[in-house]
């Protein structure tokens, strides 16, 4: 017997709250890197949850773009918290607020 | 309960647990970073009792072996302090947050049960290499090859990010 498709959802849904909780808390810019990536792979678990529900495969393409995509977002986003860290001394969100009205 | 089901069940609150421990850690990023593959490692086990096999090996590839080095390349670059949470906001900021994600709750445990369909019956292949191959190469090759040129633009930005000089 497969496992519900609601408690698959559930299980995405909680990891993207708390993924969003990371996000808009912290204030370290690599955690809320990684934080993102959780938000990322939470949508992941719903991709392949509806994908087996339907018996489709096109949901585990998604999955693939979304690793490919993560990947990148990490690539340039570290390299924007090196070239911060470069020239501010700190990776504190708060610090960084020139474009923050 | 089948196996597949209580691996889901075990593995899944395993995420949710190491998440929180990432999310919450406030001292140490590295042991941060260490609770982020333990997320994603449960999460493969996750995708397997899904029948998302090549999924859960590019998972493990992927996110814990090559995103996760990369963060903890950084964290070793950079001379981390401890961190805070943000300051605390308005009582009236934070009585509306409290009551929004009561509101988001509530519409989530009433009308998504209800809005999802069964679980069908899948083939003896289904997510296997060749399978979602398959789908990839014959469905989705534009959308394959653009992201090519995504991961490029990624190299490139992220190589003239990081250098210290353009010449």
């Amino acid at each position: 017997m497969p496992v519900p498709l609601a408690h698959v959802i559930a299980l995405s849904a909680i990891l993207f709250a708390i993924g969003t909780v990371g996000a808009l808390s912290r204030r370290n810019l690599v955690v809320i890197l990684m934080s993102i990536e959780l938000m990322l792979n939470a949508a992941n678990v719903a991709f392949l949850g509806f994908a087996r529900a339907w018996a489709s495969l096109d949901g585990h393409v998604m999955v693939l773009m979304v690793i490919v995509v993560a990947a990148a977002e990490v690539a340039v986003g570290l390299g924007i918290v090196i070239a911060l860290f470069r020239n501010r001394e700190s990776v504190d969100v708060e610090e960084v607020s020139l474009l923050k009205w | 309960m089948s196996a597949p089901a209580v691996f889901f069940y075990l593995f899944g609150a395993a995420a949710v647990v190491s998440a929180l421990a990432m999310v919450l850690n406030v001292r140490n990023t590295v042991a941060a970073a260490m609770s982020l593959v333990v997320t994603m490692i449960s999460l493969a086990v996750v995708y397997v009792t899904l029948e998302a096999h090549l999924v859960a090996a590019l998972q493990i590839l992927v996110y814990a072996g090559a995103i996760v080095v990369v963060f903890l390349f950084v964290v070793m670059l950079l001379n981390l302090r401890r961190d805070t949470f943000a300051p605390s906001r308005q009582l009236l900021t934070k009585g509306a947050g409290v009551v929004l994600a009561l509101g988001v709750a509530g519409a989530f445990l009433q009308l998504v049960p209800q809005a999802l369909p069964t679980v069908q019956e899948i083939p003896p292949d289904f997510g296997s290499y060749a399978a979602v191959g398959r789908t990839l190469y014959r469905d989705f090759v534009l959308p394959f090859e653009v992201t090519s040129f995504l991961l490029l633009a990624a190299i490139v930005g992220a190589v003239v990010l990081a250098k210290r000089r353009l010449d």
